[in-house]
C-alpha cells in the first residue's frame, strides 16, 4: 500500500499558493475541514478560489477566512447565515457564482469522474442559465453545465488509514465524498487514523486512489449552527 | 387567517401513503408535526438522509447529524445517508414524489422566486432550483401578501425566479389554490372567516373562481 501520511496539517497545506482553487467540504458547519482551514488562516494565504456549499458563519469555518480577504472568489449554492459575506457580495467586493445545490455538487462528481459536462433541468429559465446551452431531450428542457476541478480539495472524514481510504459519518458525509475526486491534489483530515488494513474494505466510501495525503485531525469543535431540541 | 402552524397542518392532508418528501425551511419544516400517522412517508434532507426523525433530546445532539436547514436532527429505524451527489440524483431523477416549500412571489403561470431581492438579500438557491425542476408535485407555503400588503400572487414575477412552470398548489393564510393548466390562480378553499371578495383584492394575478368556494376543514 501507498503510504498517504503527512505529519499535521501545516505540512498538508504548506504549498497551497497564492490564487489557488480549493474546494472544501462541508454543509454549513457540518463536515468542514477545520484543521486546514486553521492551518490556512496560519499560513495567510490570498486570492483564493473556494468551491463549498456554504461560505460558513462570520465566526468559524470559512467565515474566517473572508474577515481576512483571503477569498476572491466562492462557487456557492448558499450563502445565508453569513453578514461579512453578504456584505462583501452586494458591496461587489467577493465575486460569487451562485448555482443550484444539485448542479455543484454534480458539477465536482463530473469534475472527478472525467465528464467534462452534462444536462441538467435545475435554472431552466433562470438567471443561472444566461450564457449557458440549453437543449431539449423529450420535451424537456435542461442546460448544459461544465465540470469542476481544484488544484487542492480538502475534506473532513470521521475515520481514515493510511492508505487514503476514508469513511464518513451523519451527515457530515455531504459534498465531502466528490470533492474528494476532483482535487488535483486531495487533503483529507480525520478524526482518527489508523493503520491499512484495519477498515473494513465494504464500508469504504472514498476508496484511498483519490487521496494524496491524510493526517488526523485535532480539537474538532464540531459547531452547531441550529441546536434544536425536544424536552 | 391561518397561523404558520395552520397552513403546515392544512398542506400535510396533501401528503399521500407511501410518499418520499422534501420540506423546505420554515412553515414546510412544521408540515412534518402534521402528517398524520397512519401513512408510512419517508422524509428527505438534501444534505444526505432519507427517514429524518424528531429533534434530539438534549443528550442525543449530534453535530454529525443535520437537516438541511442545520438543525440538530436524529434517524429512524431503516434511514440512510448519502453524499450530496447521491441526494440530487434521486432528487432530479424524480424519486421524490413531492416537495413543499417557501417563496416570495407565484406567477399565474406557476413560476417561482424565492432565492434573492437584487441589491438587498442574496441567500442563495440552496437546493430549491433542482428541487422545483424535478418533483412531480410542488406545494408552495406562503403569506398571501408581503409584510407591506402586496400580493405575492403575481401575473409574473418580478424577483429572480428560481423555476418555471413547475408550483401546483399554493397554501397561504387565507386559502388555498390551484394553478390552472392554461395560467391563472383556482380558489379551491378559503381559510375560516375569509371572503372570495377579499381573495379578489389580495390576489394580482388572475383568480379564477368556480361556483361555490368551500371553507378549509381541520380534523
Amino acid at each position: 500500500m501507498i503510504n498517504k501520511t503527512v505529519e499535521n496539517a501545516a505540512e498538508a497545506v504548506k504549498d497551497i499558493q497564492d490564487g489557488a482553487t480549493l474546494m472544501m467540504g462541508g454543509f454549513g458547519l457540518s463536515g468542514i475541514p477545520e484543521n486546514c482551514i486553521t492551518a490556512l488562516l496560519q499560513k495567510g494565504v490570498c486570492n483564493l478560489t473556494i468551491v463549498s456549499n456554504n461560505a460558513g458563519v462570520d465566526e468559524f469555518g470559512i467565515g474566517l477566512f473572508l474577515q481576512k480577504r483571503m477569498v476572491k472568489k466562492m462557487i456557492s449554492s448558499y450563502v445565508g447565515e453569513n453578514d461579512e459575506f453578504e456584505r462583501q457580495l452586494l458591496s461587489g467586493e467577493l465575486e460569487v457564482e451562485l448555482l443550484p445545490q444539485g448542479t455543484l455538487a454534480e458539477r465536482i462528481r463530473a469534475g472527478g469522474a472525467g465528464i467534462p459536462a452534462f444536462f441538467t433541468p435545475a435554472g431552466v429559465g433562470t438567471e443561472v442559465a444566461v450564457g449557458k446551452e440549453v437543449r431539449e431531450f423529450n420535451g424537456k428542457l435542461y442546460l448544459m453545465e461544465l465540470a469542476l476541478e481544484a488544484d487542492f480539495s480538502l475534506v473532513k472524514a470521521w475515520k481514515g488509514d493510511t492508505a487514503g481510504n476514508l469513511i464518513f459519518k451523519g451527515t457530515a458525509r455531504n459534498f465531502n465524498p466528490m470533492m474528494a475526486t476532483a482535487g488535483k491534489i486531495t487533503i483529507a483530515e480525520v478524526e482518527e487514523l489508523v493503520p491499512a488494513g484495519s477498515l473494513d474494505p465494504n464500508q469504504i466510501h472514498t476508496p484511498g486512489i483519490y487521496v494524496q495525503r491524510i493526517f488526523q485531525g485535532n480539537n474538532y469543535e464540531k459547531r452547531i449552527e441550529q441546536r434544536t431540541v425536544t424536552r | 387567517m391561518l397561523t404558520k402552524e395552520q397552513i403546515a397542518k392544512r398542506i400535510a392532508q396533501e401528503v399521500e401513503h407511501r410518499q418520499y418528501i422534501n420540506l423546505g425551511i420554515g412553515i414546510p419544516t412544521l408540515v412534518a408535526n402534521y402528517i398524520p400517522t397512519h401513512l408510512d412517508v419517508v422524509l428527505q434532507s438534501e444534505n444526505g438522509l432519507l427517514g429524518i426523525g424528531p429533534f434530539p433530546k438534549e443528550s442525543e445532539v449530534d453535530p454529525d447529524l443535520i437537516n438541511a436547514g442545520k438543525q440538530t436532527i436524529t434517524m429512524l429505524p431503516g434511514s440512510a445517508i448519502f453524499d450530496s451527489a447521491q441526494s440530487f440524483a434521486m432528487i432530479r431523477g424524480g424519486h421524490v414524489h413531492l416537495t413543499i416549500l417557501g417563496a416570495m412571489e407565484v406567477s399565474e403561470q406557476g413560476d417561482i422566486a424565492n432565492w434573492k431581492v437584487p441589491g438587498k438579500m442574496v441567500k442563495g438557491m440552496g437546493g430549491a432550483m433542482d428541487l422545483v425542476a424535478s418533483a412531480k408535485h410542488i406545494i408552495v407555503a406562503m403569506q398571501h401578501c408581503s409584510k407591506d400588503g402586496h400580493s405575492k400572487l403575481l401575473p409574473t414575477c418580478t424577483l429572480p425566479l428560481t423555476g418555471i412552470r413547475c408550483v401546483k398548489k399554493i397554501v397561504t393564510d387565507l386559502a388555498v389554490l390551484e394553478i390552472a393548466p392554461v395560467g391563472g390562480f383556482i380558489l379551491k378553499e378559503l381559510a375560516p372567516g375569509i371572503t372570495v371578495e377579499e381573495i379578489k383584492f389580495k390576489t394580482a394575478g388572475k383568480l379564477i373562481i368556480n361556483g361555490e368556494i368551500p371553507e378549509m376543514t381541520f380534523d
